[in-house]
């Protein structure tokens, strides 16, 4: 048994927080996270410069972690800060369907950097984009909702339906300016941006298409889960911020004469948000180590996670605006920005209740 | 980063398991399934049954007749005997005392005291808690006053657990006056048997025995029973608070108790409508999730004390977390029986660990008031964390 992170890690660790600490202010994050791309193209090239999507690959793939523990303490650095350079959409997505494909060209350009790819997972278990084979390859049609910045992006990795059967699924590689394929950009309440996506005839040929035909169903359950446990450390690393924040707050704010952290009501509420944030961390530890047990052993300490990632998220959200009063309303304080992002967190990968569901449908073994 | 036992500890847990199978008597762990308490005779008959293998002080070092385990085995244990509904030890015998003891009681006291724990001679129960000193301990006014070679002590202590078996009490008690309330407490041991101690029992809301109340007139303590210097008990009493930090989080017990809940939710389940299941279901996987991050929390505590780390308000949130999680289990337990949970004790027949529903859902209302309610563990938190 051991809680501690090795040596290695613990140095990467530290890299990443220092970085975080002296080059990514929060205000220049947020007029990035406003902007039509939705995040710093310059600092997300600082990001490869660092090699930090090589943590998400073991040396056999062309990174230097891969182990699941990296993959969590990576995301929990990038949450503290707010990061919203999308490391996971078009860093940790991409690369895992890439190298569960075999697709080792195009993984080593997520891990250097080389070029932009945004993922389109299917909606739950559908996608209601469909491909049909033409004599050339393979047409697409139908449409695909809110892929996280595809337009700041060079091509986008479409999941579509390519059989009789709701999981027969193909993944295929579509250049965003493909003829037939449109997007439509949304900015996003936490930052960052989305699009929709509508293929007219899209025309591709089979090179395009990444792994198997029919066979993207487990690529993409793999892609989600990876995906699901990274947000989860997002998450908890935001929390940890927000706590920062608040108990700073408890302890500067004077009123009735004293600060306010002196009145017990304020601090049995931060008591609990404290020991709750404890438990989040567990959760995350939790559905890490499980990264390598059987599919769905994994899956159900993954929606173990996720849930309490949702409950404690909200908690944590709810009770430190409240704490802070006034100012926590406020778009100039740093506090709300942090509390969006932990909120929207659980509108990704399914919410609180989709996974309570999905644990209560898993067996335990 | 690894949540995985090592192999040692895994062939200690396999060892252990099978020393219960085969020496737990079955009608001890029927009445710990169902939550009522062994008698006398029988609690001090399951001591002789782990002194014989020499696991019933298991959290004492080697040097005092302990086993001299570190924190991760002693949860094991401690997980082992909550599978098999076996009982625990004595608390007040082997895990207050004691230590209290071996860290501040002279040698004369560890050689008379903790060898005749071991025999099975002592049955000490605690004495802290005073009508006017329950969350406010310090406010206690029991007092002992210097007189010659003794203490004469004068006052009453009420919540005293198992108190009727008892031959021995360990107090707070009042020796200093003009000072801070704190700075003013002793830790003296005293004969029940002494003339002046009278216990009177109280009833609880379940219906049982279980608590009782001690009145002290002109009891007459010799001065050799203080438990090192006068006026620093505040300091032992506390001193227990922080460093028990295994097994307060009842790990073992909810998981035991969670397995019996899943079982019988799934017999009934059948026969309720589907959106009454659906949301008991729910309930119940809810209580489960907050159980595996609590485990985990508990073994990061438990790695971080077995590494020597100096404790924070670890005890105090796992304290919280685990008499909640219970609680809410007992709650759950209550409702999954259903109407027949409405039956008196008596007319229950029902497999283990459901029968008294109700009786063990109230007793256990006790998790989160003793032992430093959770509102108090919480200004414990507020104070390490905030430091106002």
């Amino acid at each position: 048994m051991e809680f501690k992170h090795s040596e290695e890690r613990q140095m990467l660790i530290d890299m990443l927080a220092r970085y975080l600490q002296n080059d990514y202010p929060l205000q220049a994050r947020n007029i990035a996270a406003e902007s039509d791309a939705g995040f710093s193209d310059a600092q997300w090239r600082s990001f490869c410069d660092l090699g930090i999507a090589g943590a998400f690959f073991d040396e056999d793939q062309g990174g230097f972690g891969g182990s699941a523990f990296d993959i969590v303490a990576v995301f929990e650095q990038l949450g503290r800060a707010l990061v919203v350079e999308p490391l996971l959409d078009c860093g940790l997505l991409p690369g895992q369907l890439f190298a569960a494909a075999g697709e080792t060209g195009h993984l080593a350009d997520v891990i250097g950097g080389v070029r932009r790819f945004a993922v389109a997972l299917p909606e739950g278990d559908k996608t209601a984009c469909h491909a049909t084979r033409t004599d050339l390859g393979w047409t697409l049609t139908g449409t695909c909702a809110q892929v996280s910045f595809a337009t700041a992006t060079d091509a986008v990795l479409v999941t579509a339906r390519t059989g009789a059967e709701a999981a027969d699924m193909t993944l295929f590689l579509v250049p965003v300016d493909a003829p037939g394929l449109s997007l439509v950009r949304f900015g996003t309440f936490d930052g960052g941006s989305v699009a929709d996506l509508g293929f007219e005839g899209v025309q591709l040929g089979d090179d395009h298409r990444i792994g198997p035909a029919h066979g993207a169903a487990p690529l993409v359950a793999n892609a989600r889960a990876w995906g699901t446990v990274a947000i989860c450390a997002e998450a908890l690393g935001i929390m940890e911020t927000i706590k920062a924040m608040t108990l700073d707050y408890l302890r500067t704010r004077s009123q009735f004469g004293t600060t306010i952290g002196r009145f017990q009501a304020l601090q049995h509420r931060m008591a609990q948000v404290l020991l709750e944030i404890e438990q989040a961390r567990s959760a995350v530890i939790n559905a890490a180590a499980a990264m390598d047990q059987p599919e769905e052993q994994r899956d159900r300490m993954i929606s173990a996670a996720k849930y309490t990632v949702g409950r404690i998220g909200t908690l944590v959200t709810e009770e430190s605006i409240q704490l802070h009063g006034g100012i926590g309303m406020t778009w100039e304080y740093e506090l709300g920005h942090f509390a969006k992002r932990l909120m929207m967190i659980d509108h990704s990968f399914g919410d609180m209740d989709h996974h309570l569901a999905r644990f209560m449908a898993l067996r335990a073994s | 980063m690894d949540l995985k036992f090592s192999d040692e500890e895994n062939q200690f847990r396999a060892e252990v398991r099978g020393f219960l199978d085969k020496e737990l008597p079955p009608a001890y762990a029927r009445k710990v399934a169902d939550g009522i308490y062994l008698t006398k005779e029988e609690q001090e008959d399951w001591h002789a049954i782990l002194h014989r293998r020499g696991w019933l002080a298991y959290n004492w070092p080697v040097a005092f007749g302990g086993t001299g385990w570190g924190p991760v085995k002693t949860h094991i244990f401690d997980e082992e005997l909550a599978r098999a509904d076996a009982p625990k030890v004595l608390a007040f015998n082997f895990k207050m005392l004691a230590p209290v003891l071996m860290k501040f009681g002279s040698r004369d006291q560890c050689d008379h005291w903790l060898p005749r724990m071991l025999e099975g001679k002592d049955w000490w129960c605690q004495g802290y808690s005073e009508p006017g000193a329950g969350s406010d301990l310090a406010a206690l006014r029991t007092t002992a006053i210097r007189d010659g070679d003794d203490y004469i002590v004068n006052g009453q202590k009420t919540w005293t657990t198992l108190g009727q078996y008892a031959n021995m009490i360990f107090c707070l008690v009042r020796t200093g006056f003009d000072c801070k309330p704190q700075s003013g407490i002793s830790f003296l041991l005293i004969d029940m048997a002494t003339p002046g101690v009278d216990l009177r029992p109280i009833r609880t809301l379940d219906g049982g025995h279980e608590i009782n109340e001690v009145f002290f007139t002109d009891v007459r303590v010799p001065a050799s029973n203080l438990v090192g210097v006068e006026n620093e008990g505040w300091t032992y009493a506390k001193y227990l608070l922080t460093y028990e930090r295994t097994g307060i989080a009842m790990v073992g017990a909810s998981q035991k108790k969670l397995d019996r809940l899943k079982r019988l939710f799934a017999e009934k389940a059948p026969d309720m409508a589907p959106t009454e299941s659906g949301l008991l279901a729910a309930r119940i996987a809810r209580v489960e999730i907050d159980l595996l991050n609590m485990s985990t929390t508990n073994l990061r505590v438990l790695k971080a004390a077995a590494d020597g780390e100096a404790p924070g308000a670890e005890s105090s949130m796992l304290k919280i977390l685990g008499s909640e999680i219970h609680q809410e289990l007992d709650s759950l337990m209550r409702r999954t029986v259903g109407s027949r949970a409405r039956l008196d004790r008596s007319q229950q027949q029902a497999p283990p660990g459901v029968a008294h529903a109700a009786a063990v859902y109230f007793n256990n209302r006790k998790l989160s008031i003793y032992g430093g309610s959770n509102e108090i563990q919480k200004n414990i938190i507020s104070k390490m964390i905030l430091g106002l």
